[in-house]
């Protein structure tokens, strides 16, 4: 059997171009190397949908990210159901001398299309954002940028592109590719082979690897690590914007940022790094970030911190890659997708969709694509009313799991239904082991619920994929 | 329990006692060790017989309705719950509310221990649950970070089930926990015990594979030179209880933001008339003895506030 299109990567950017393919009438295939979609790159987002400021008015990623930042308010978050929250961000100077800096980021924001950008001075933000500290003195007002879930983002998309018909292979590793005589691809993934006549990059960190094993060894990846401190949903509104410092050559620089779940979230550090599995924090990390976001809010206090991270930034260059490569005919890269690419990412997939139709795609519309998706209920995000309600339809609802979070039984059953089989998979979709107590009520509740669901041993259940069994023994 | 038992003894008539786990006794179930009631009930007893002996009474007490796998999503300082239970959403108005809610452990993420974030890196209770309560033994190598009661309890327990426990790391100059358990958990299984150390790093990608270990001055500075690591898959946490006030504070009740405890004038009473708290919500308790003792005592003003209710 042969795929017209192989996706390698189930990240924002492959889970997207999966679910615009998966509007016309293909064979669509999407193979991921993690045990479930956005394991890699996109878990360790911090969920910023943003505006398209901060990127030379010259830059792919700068229109690709206007044009995604529209698609998701209009079209993506409604349609999928997202908890797409348009908050606005402030981009602050500490120095008037910056005040031209400032003025050139709404300059070139307003050359790529981003609307309703706006100085606003030191009264107005006295009124506006009032935990700011005394040493900013003006900011830009960015109304159109907003937050959403990262992880649920990508698991929306991905279940969507899988109702339309997109085959999804999760700890399928791509080892070998191989060019086809007569065009297309072998590809070869954790023992399997898979032909396809198209064949998409999207492989995050090892984009790099993929495109070599191709046949187009032309770009390099490097990571840009960030390490992420989130805070007790207590401080919830202490931001009621994402507050950005003016940005520095190599990045946006460390902000207060707000989360679709609530707790706000402070960092990313931005350090490049050889290691591609390197996900540590560190106490430099910890102690810069502390030391940064104080001066944006001075209020924000290290015991406020319940949970960090570091992620990877996949780093080529300053722009993105996205385009076919002359020396492996049916190949289109997506790759360097770095910040924004979460945004980016609905803007990247039309334009992939583009570039496979121009290369000899048909793109004939199905005559039936599902665009919408019912939102996965959650308590933590209904009022009691619908609450009852929904206790009536399902009393697994009224069993509660996690009492930090406030996640049902029902909710864990319907996150394995929707695909996950790991306890982060479960924590990232119904934030059950995500609150203050980290699991340490829940996490065995979760794990007879998942034996149930998913008729495995307690030997079996992994915290994200083989070889992170949670026990070595059951003595039961 | 002993709040519920203590009120009824006291002329309460009418008891609600929910219990957001599937069976009562809360933590104690899980605590098979023994040392439990040597004050209360002058003999040595486990955790699950200690709390059964409550159990017991409160099943046979007909002015008591328990309600199990209840969880309480609200309160008012007017003392109206809103509380969850598989197939209802219930709401009752109280003459008078006692929050016996306990504590829940700090955390790896509130040291905070920096590295990555492997498999294998539990709290300490959670280990006990797993070994306990579900017989999953977590690991084969294991470091305890924290030499409290639950630490050195569980070093013994990990030890007792053929896990290597290779060493307890505490950053203090001394031990939390009681004399006895640094003793019986650790001397004599030959635990190594690392005062004034810290966990620098936690290293290993899926599972935890190492711990790099560093030793402190008084300040809680590193000491150049005084690295070492530890080959381990587990690392069990333990370092102190946090009192679960989620609800008091939901109530508007002044919580003391340090210790998360109720702010008020004696023990067991809260900012709020009528809402009291006892136990290890009220304060964290070294004995389960005292514990009982007081949440008696917060049974029987739970029952004076309501006489006073009745005659004003």
């Amino acid at each position: 059997m042969t795929y017209d299109v192989v996706i390698v990567g189930a990240g924002v950017t492959g889970a997207s171009i999966a679910r615009e393919l998966s509007r016309y009438r293909l064979k669509v295939l999407v193979l991921e190397k993690e045990a479930e979609p956005a394991f890699g790159v996109s878990k360790s987002n911090s969920g910023i949908i943003h505006a398209g400021t901060q990127n030379p008015p010259t830059s792919l990623k700068g229109w690709l990210c206007v044009e995604g930042n529209r698609l998701m308010r209009e079209e993506i978050a409604p349609d999928l159901g997202l908890n797409f929250v348009q908050c606005g961000q402030l981009v602050v100077i500490f120095d008037e001398a910056d005040r031209p800096g400032l003025e050139k980021i709404k300059k070139e924001g307003e050359e790529l299309g981003v609307r309703g950008l706006k100085l606003v001075d030191r009264a107005w933000l006295d009124a506006n954002e009032p935990e700011l500290g005394p040493e900013v003195k003006a900011a830009l007002l960015v109304p159109s940028a907003g937050i959403v879930s990262p992880y649920r983002y990508v698991y929306a998309l991905i279940e969507n592109a899988v109702k339309n018909g997109v085959e999804l292979r999760t700890l399928a590793k791509v080892t070998a590719i191989a060019r086809v005589q007569k065009g297309g691809f072998y590809v070869e993934a954790s023992g399997r082979v898979y032909e396809t006549r198209f064949l998409v990059n999207a492989a995050g960190l090892y984009a790099d690897e993929i495109s070599a094993m191709a046949g187009a060894p032309t770009f390099r990846i490097t990571p840009r690590k960030g390490e992420e401190y989130l805070l007790d949903k207590k401080r919830e509104h202490m931001a009621r914007r994402i507050i950005f410092p003016m940005p520095t050559a190599e990045s946006k620089g460390i902000l207060v940022i707000k989360t679709s779940d609530g707790n706000p979230m402070i960092g990313p550090t931005a350090s490049d790094t050889q290691d591609k599995e390197d996900l540590s924090t560190t106490d430099e990390g910890l102690a810069e970030v502390l030391r940064e976001t104080r001066r944006l809010m001075p209020t924000v206090s290290k015991s406020d911190i319940i949970a960090y991270f570091s992620g990877l930034r996949p780093v080529s260059g300053k722009d993105f890659i996205v385009r076919c490569e002359e020396s492996a005919p049916g190949l289109v890269n997506a790759a360097g997708i770095q910040s924004p690419g979460l945004t980016a990412a609905p803007a990247i997939a039309v334009m992939v969709a583009g570039i496979l139709k121009e290369r000899g795609l048909a793109l004939a519309p199905k005559e039936q694509f599902h665009r919408l998706r019912r939102r996965p209920a959650h308590l933590f995000q209904v009022p009691l009313e619908e609450t009852r309600r929904l206790i009536e339809k399902d009393p697994a609802y009224g069993d509660i799991v996690c009492r930090c979070e406030l996640v049902s039984a029902q909710e864990v059953r319907d996150a394995i239904k929707r695909g996950a089989r790991t306890l982060d998979g479960v924590k990232f979709r119904t934030r059950a082991q995500a609150g203050r107590c980290h699991g340490g009520f829940c996490t065995t509740r979760i794990m007879k619920i998942m034996q149930e669901e998913l008729g495995l041993s307690a030997l079996e259940i992994t915290k994200r994929g083989p070889g992170s069994e949670l026990i070595k023994d059951d003595r039961k | 329990m002993a709040a519920a038992l203590a009120a009824r003894e006291a002329g309460v008539s009418d008891v609600l006692l929910l219990e957001r786990d599937q069976h009562l006794g809360g933590i104690l179930n899980q605590c098979i060790h023994p040392g439990f009631g040597l004050h209360h009930f002058k003999e040595e007893l486990t955790g699950p017989q200690y709390a059964d002996r409550f159990a017991r009474r409160v099943r046979e007490d007909h002015g008591i309705e328990v309600s199990l796998c209840s969880f309480v999503v609200k309160l008012t300082k007017d003392r109206e719950l809103s509380y969850l239970r598989p197939g209802a959403l219930e709401e009752v108005k109280a003459g008078a509310v006692i929050l016996a809610t306990g504590c829940r452990e700090r955390t790896r993420e509130m040291i905070p221990i920096p590295g990555s974030r492997p498999a294998g890196v539990y709290p300490a209770g959670l280990a006990q649950k797993m070994v306990n309560m579900e017989g999953w033994i977590p690991g084969t190598e294991a470091v305890i970070v924290g030499s409290g009661d639950i630490g050195l309890i569980m070093a013994r327990r990990m030890a007792l089930e053929g896990v290597k426990v290779k060493a307890v790391v505490e950053i203090q100059k001394s031990s939390r926990g009681l004399v006895r358990n640094v003793v019986q958990c650790l001397e004599d299984f030959g635990i190594p015990l690392y005062f004034q150390h810290r966990i620098a790093m936690i290293r290993g990608r899926d599972r935890v594979e190492r711990v790099d270990v560093v030793k402190v001055d008084d300040q809680f500075r590193d000491l150049p030179g005084s690295g070492f690591s530890i080959d381990c898959d587990t690392v069990l946490v333990s370092v102190g209880l946090i009192p679960e006030n989620e609800l008091l504070e939901m109530a508007g009740a002044r919580l003391d933001p340090k210790a998360n405890t109720p702010v008020a004038e004696k023990v067991n009473l809260t900012s709020i008339p009528g809402v009291f708290a006892c136990g290890n919500a009220c304060k964290v308790y070294d004995l389960v003895d005292w514990v009982t003792r007081d949440s008696e005592l917060a049974g029987r003003m739970a029952a004076d506030y309501l006489g006073a209710g009745a005659r004003a």
